[in-house]
């Protein structure tokens, strides 16, 4: 499915991607809708964010453990045997070569840091492909703090790599067994348990979902992504800015993050999400896991269970920004399939030598499409974060391929 | 504050029990669990429930424990719904004691807040409880809640600063839901040591009822709670009977030695 909503010229408002409004709206979507007993908790992560993230010493600082701990900046590689098979410029933005190999050690290392500045002694998470559970346990280890990570049952099935380095970090892996046992139920679990654990536990949220602050918290931690892309587009691209901006979406942060660098430009954005967890795409506006935004949902309002290949896309919703990129027509969000995502993963570790996470392959099976039926034109320019490097889904492909 | 001219059925119908100085009572069944579980009622009822709270199953109950958890999906498994409950409940008979029905808010929203509360109103029900709708986010239901005659009762938490705790009682209905710990809905020991504390909050800048839950779960602790509120919740001790398949007899049993322990605490010396 695609074109869910036509392309509507991208007129960059002022203030798209910038702070949420009064309580934590994105447009219609957002919100605080978290249980009573969490409510102070989240509030005090909104004060204690708003704080940091103005204060220089902080940001100093987790600039600094980004460049000597993660490896930051990531390079701008551009894909050139496979541009030349499809026609346009691809550029990649290498989120797979950070340390522990995804995009969630942005985020982590953000919300860890903040969580030693609130006095907090725990990291709560969830997990579904365990990149944002692995990441969790190495930010955990290199600061000093516990971490608790929820993992659903099947998952921990088809992640046995990172349920084994989470455990080497030093975490604590948490298997839950209720409903489809993948991350909506560990997210669900992890909440529970955060509600008797606020006072010397922080909740490490691993995309933009959640109750507000989170969703613009994970996005700021993100936008590095973008902001180091767009610095290397603007050296590296003839046009400075690419025609198309392309992500997968899960949650949805490693898009919101790329997405931040380029909302102000006339770049058309993509957010790929898998054929069966597509809530931007397919969902219906609801309540879950503290925000309003759009979900999956049965007949009578049930949330409906999402399937996909890519464990960290196997969510029924979407963060609420999405969900109003979407409605202003300034992102648009297209669907591909598990087939295709696994014939992307393999065609990019053959023509590039580049081996990518089932959810980053999603992004590019969108592009090869789009490329392939005229949609992207012959000669665009196109930015394609890879969010993750695919160690992790080798147990994964060689039971399918 | 609401005052006698403007308060609702469930509002009035707890006060003037209070006012007799009984102990108030409102046990949960998770609606749709079985067949004919709105027998569950007659014996809640029967047992001397004040009110009673009927839990409409969602898939994703983030603030229930195991418990309830296991409740929700049985029912859902059994094929319930919201349109499905609301006619079961609609074919009752007046029971005499005020329906309260709980759910998430996913299932408000889903066709509206103000159709939802409608088909409450036609279904007989008085109050509602939404967890995962805290006061901030509340107006879009307490509005169209009140033109369809349903009560919204808000939920406080030892968390709540006090500030925030009248506020939740100025848009409270019906009563105010007090949560006695730090934590999710299931069964405990003993009673939290917050649930004292809060309740003295919450009747600082209240006089509405204040019924208190989560974890309520045997007489003695019933007893403790009455000493503080005017009454208990008891959600999961019900369900976990129910899901061993005790029948409506054994829950009127159970819930008449809770009835028994609120009464003989109100007949003490206060
Ligand atoms: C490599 C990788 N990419 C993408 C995602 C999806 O998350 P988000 O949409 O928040 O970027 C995950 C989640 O686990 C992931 O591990």
């Amino acid at each position: 499915m695609r074109n869910v909503l036509p392309w509507r010229e991208p007129a960059p408002a002022a203030g798209t991607m910038g702070e949420p409004l009064t309580r934590g709206r994105f447009g219609a979507y957002g919100g605080r809708y978290a249980p009573e007993s969490l409510v102070e908790a989240c509030r005090q992560v909104d004060e204690a964010f708003r704080e940091a993230w103005a204060d220089p010493g902080f940001r100093g600082a987790l600039a600094r453990l980004l460049a000597v701990h993660a490896g930051r900046p990531t390079p701008l590689t551009p894909a050139r045997r496979l541009s030349e098979a499809l026609g346009v410029e691809l550029y990649l933005k290498r989120e797979d070569l950070t340390h522990t190999g995804s995009h969630k050690i942005n985020n982590v290392l953000g919300q860890a840091l903040l969580a030693t500045r609130m006095g907090r002694r725990r990291l709560i998470a969830e997990t579904g492909a365990g990149q944002h559970g692995v990441a969790t346990a190495t930010a955990a280890a290199l600061l000093g703090l516990e971490a608790t990570v929820f993992m659903g049952e099947r998952d921990i099935e088809r992640q046995a790599l990172n349920v084994f380095r989470m455990r080497m970090l030093g975490a604590e892996v948490v298997p839950v067994t209720t409903g489809s046992r993948t991350l909506k139920d560990a997210t669900s679990e992890a909440m529970r348990h955060w509600v008797g654990a606020t006072g010397d536990s922080h909740y490490c949220i691993g995309s933009v979902v959640g109750p507000d602050p989170y969703p613009w918290l994970v996005r700021e931690f993100q936008r590095v992504i973008g902001d180091e892309a767009r610095a290397q587009c603007a050296a590296e691209l003839p046009a400075g800015v690419p025609d198309h901006v392309v992500a997968c979406v899960g949650g949805g942060s490693n898009a919101a993050g790329t997405f931040a660098g380029f909302a102000d430009t006339p770049a058309r954005l993509v957010g790929v999400e898998a054929e069966g967890g597509a809530g931007a795409a397919r969902g219906r506006l609801g309540v879950l896991h503290g925000s309003r935004s759009l979900f999956l949902q049965d007949d009578d309002g049930q949330i409906v269970e999402a399937h996909s290949v890519a464990a960290g896309l196997d969510y029924p919703g979407v963060g609420p920004e999405h969900a109003h990129l979407r409605d202003l027509g300034r992102a648009r969000y297209v669907t591909v399939t598990d087939d295709e995502a696994i014939a992307a993963a393999v065609r990019l570790a053959r023509t590039e030598g580049i081996l990518p996470a089932l959810e980053s392959a999603h992004a590019l099976a969108w592009v090869i499409r789009a490329a392939g039926d005229g949609e992207l034109a012959a000669g665009s320019t196109v930015l394609m974060t890879l969010s993750g490097r695919g160690d992790k889904d080798v147990s994964t492909l060689k039971e399918l391929l | 504050m609401t005052n006698a001219l403007t308060a609702g059925a469930v509002e009035r119908h707890l006060r003037a029990r209070r006012d007799t100085g009984r102990g108030l009572l409102m046990p949960y069944v998770t609606a749709g669990i079985t067949p004919g579980w709105t027998d569950y009622l007659r014996a809640f009822a029967a047992a001397g429930a004040d009110a009673i709270e009927v839990g409409l199953p969602f898939s994703d109950p983030t603030l229930d424990g195991v418990t309830i958890q296991q409740a929700s999906q049985a029912a859902l498994d059994r094929g319930a719904s919201t349109r499905r409950i609301l006619t079961d409940l609609s074919g009752l008979p007046d029971l005499g004691v005020p329906l309260v029905v709980s759910t998430y808010y996913n299932l408000v929203l889903h066709d509206g807040p103000r159709a939802f509360c409608e088909a409450l109103g036609r279904a007989g029900v008085a109050g509602l409880i939404v967890p995962d709708l805290p006061v901030h986010e509340a107006d879009e239901l307490t509005d169209v809640a009140a033109e369809a005659g349903i009560e919204p009762a808000l939920l406080a938490s030892p968390s709540t600063p006090q500030e925030r705790l009248a506020e939740i009682a100025r848009h409270s209905r019906g009563f105010v839901y007090a949560v006695s710990v730090m934590g999710t809905t299931g069964e405990r020991a003993a009673l939290a040591a917050s649930a004292a504390e809060l309740t003295e909050r919450i009747r600082r800048v209240t006089d509405l009822p204040v019924l208190l839950g989560f974890g309520i779960s045997t007489p003695d602790q019933a007893r403790e709670a009455r000493r503080h509120a005017d009454g208990v919740v008891v959600g999961a001790a019900v369900m976990r009977r129910v899901l061993d398949g005790a029948g409506p007899d054994e829950l009127r049993s159970f819930l008449m030695t809770l009835r028994q322990a609120l009464d003989q605490e109100c007949d003490r010396p206060r």
